[in-house]
């Protein structure tokens, strides 16, 4: 290796460092502050590695706050929107590829770019009017605003660059359209399912809006439980950061072994304007 | 719906007339399902905010129609042109800051070197986790007292801050915090951007002796520059709409100085229950995100054009 070789290959690794830096001190910091008492949390100048480990902190969080319930209302709502979006959507998805019906994706688009609170004033009445505003079932339905434009989004992309020849060959075959959808193309899209799958249950795990309006005190989900803590504990910050790091886990593990999937995703919704 | 009128196009597409015939219409029963779920928690939305926004709708009180009212209310309610100004602040510091650190940050991992897989992991995760989670420690780290930003600043011989908690600092604070948070989706669409550039010019211009800032500026930059546009369309229609980060962190303070057009219409609609006032706003809102969408929507149209005449 050359000298200048070398320095450039330093240069590379100065910049990597430079630019991950900020995350990664941030989550380093986060677990820091999950896991100090107070006294180290507003000690001056900060402490970084505390000599003794508070795991108390999330001893405390998992016992009480009524933890488990949230963590339970945050796997409903996001697991029945995202199943009940698959289910919709990736037929959709490939029914609007099929029929070449782009004009349609408009809806869609419109939907990811109109603000959430948008839908949340005409929805709110809805529920009230129809009783339903003690219970989880406003949260699944309005979830749904986020979930459905996002799997048939993703899913119109991957059934339009499946090749056609299978289909018609199965066609051909006798194989009705539903036949064809169930065994050929749904088997060959398997990647953009995951992919679908994925940022739907982020994107609604994550989101916070729609819970703020419609979730009462007992059907709050895990970011509500959240935020509704920091009013009360302003001071103790060991405890909160436990929770804000439990309640981010499940999405910071998936974005490490999805990390593929979501880039994907990502990039696919994003250069095709989603 | 639209999908009716798409007929024409399409039929040049399908290469037989029986093959048309089993293409279009018959797959309405895969679309139907989604179609009725659209209509009903995406359009029924819309229609009845617009209705609404028409109406004098308090919760508890009667409704009364009172025409374009609402509208009219707008223009000369202080706190909304506020928070217009916010807005437009906070959205053109939200799309250009990004722009600039995902390019750079594009460029470094466009290059090849050991664990770039994992560290493009971790550099995404400001992105994935979840905005309270975040918004939670950040607040933490802008204590102006215990935080560990004025701490960061003091090493580098720099007075401490305010941050969030000083009307003049604390859009810009806010802003850093959406920085850290979607620069790494400007990295991923530029990325995606400079995998799809041949390496053919950079040889010559290396055989030319150009230097790496020339290369950068007369070759990546240009060939980039429509993911960047992408990138910078997307940032606008989500920054326009962050509502997360600052409601978590400042709830629009101190006082109103970063409340949004979005943390307003949260307040005018469910601290205040002004529900007309409130769709009317919503809508106004929602043409000013539309016409960035009909923006969106042409350059995704470019975009599908260049792939295919890529690919085919």
């Amino acid at each position: 290796m050359s000298p200048r070789q070398l320095l450039g290959r330093i240069g590379l690794w100065f910049s990597v460092f430079i630019i991950v830096s900020p995350a990664i001190l941030f989550f380093l910091w986060m677990i820091s502050l999950s896991l100090k008492y107070e006294i180290d949390n507003a000690a001056y100048p900060p402490v970084f590695i505390p000599e003794q480990f508070a795991w108390k902190n999330y001893a405390d969080v998992l016992a009480s706050n009524r933890f488990l319930t949230y963590f339970v209302n945050s796997l409903v709502v996001t697991g029945s929107a995202t199943l009940l979006a698959m289910l919709v959507g990736v037929p959709a998805g490939y029914g609007i590829a099929r029929m070449a019906a782009h004009k349609s994706a408009i809806v869609i688009l419109i939907a990811r770019i109109t603000p959430g609170l948008s839908y949340l004033i005409p929805l709110f009445l809805l529920f009230q009017w129809l009783g339903l505003l003690g219970t989880l079932v406003p949260q699944i339905i309005i979830h749904l605003v986020v979930t459905v434009p996002i799997v048939i989004w993703i899913m119109i992309g991957y059934f339009e660059t499946t090749p056609l020849e299978l289909e018609e060959a199965a066609r051909i075959d006798g194989a009705t359209r539903w036949q064809v959808f169930r065994h050929v193309a749904l088997p060959i899209a398997r990647p953009g399912l995951a992919v679908a799958f994925i940022l739907a249950v982020i994107f609604s795990w994550n989101n916070f809006v729609f819970g703020i309006v419609l979730a009462g005190r007992e059907t709050r989900t895990l970011p509500v439980a959240v935020y509704n803590m920091i009013s009360f504990d302003q001071l103790s910050w060991g405890p909160l950061a436990a929770a804000a790091l439990l309640v981010t886990f499940p999405v910071l593990l998936l974005t490490v072994f999805a990390q593929r999937q979501i880039v994907a995703g990502l990039t696919a919704g994003a250069v095709k304007g989603g | 719906m639209s999908t009716i009128t798409e007929t024409t196009p399409a039929a040049a597409e399908a290469s037989a007339a029986p093959e048309q015939q089993w293409h279009r219409p018959t797959y309405w029963p895969f679309v139907l399902p989604a179609l009725i779920v659209v209509l009903a928690v995406i359009v029924f939305p819309w229609l009845f905010t617009i209705w609404m926004s028409f109406n004098e709708w308090k919760v508890g009180s009667p409704t009364t129609f009172v025409g374009f009212a609402n509208y009219l209310r707008l223009p000369n309610d202080p706190r909304f042109v506020e928070a217009v100004g916010h807005t437009i602040f906070y959205t053109a510091l939200s799309v250009i800051l990004p722009l600039i650190f995902g390019t750079l940050a594009a460029v470094v991992f466009h290059q090849r070197f050991a664990g770039r897989g994992f560290l493009r992991g971790v550099f995404i995760m400001p992105m994935m986790a979840t905005p309270v989670a975040i918004a939670l420690v950040w607040t933490m780290m802008f204590h102006p007292q215990l935080g560990v930003l004025n701490y960061l600043l003091s090493l580098v011989g720099l007075p401490p801050q305010l941050w969030v908690f000083n009307p003049a600092t604390v859009i810009p604070s806010l802003v850093l915090v959406e920085t850290w948070q979607w620069t790494p989706l400007v990295m991923l669409i530029v990325l995606g951007g400079l995998a799809a550039i041949p390496t053919e010019p950079y040889e010559s211009a290396e055989i030319d002796g150009a230097s790496f800032w020339q290369m950068f500026r007369y070759i990546t930059l240009p060939l980039i520059m429509p993911f960047l546009f992408i990138a910078g369309m997307i940032r606008m229609i989500d920054a326009v709409k962050s509502f997360d980060i600052i409601f978590a962190i400042t709830q629009g303070g101190p006082g109103s100085a970063s409340e949004t057009i979005n943390l307003y219409l949260y307040s005018v609609a469910f601290v205040y229950y002004d529900l007309g006032y409130g769709s009317a706003i919503a809508v106004v809102f929602f043409l000013l995100i539309v016409l960035l969408a009909a923006v969106l929507l042409y350059l995704r149209k470019r975009m599908l054009w260049t792939e295919i005449g890529g690919g085919a």
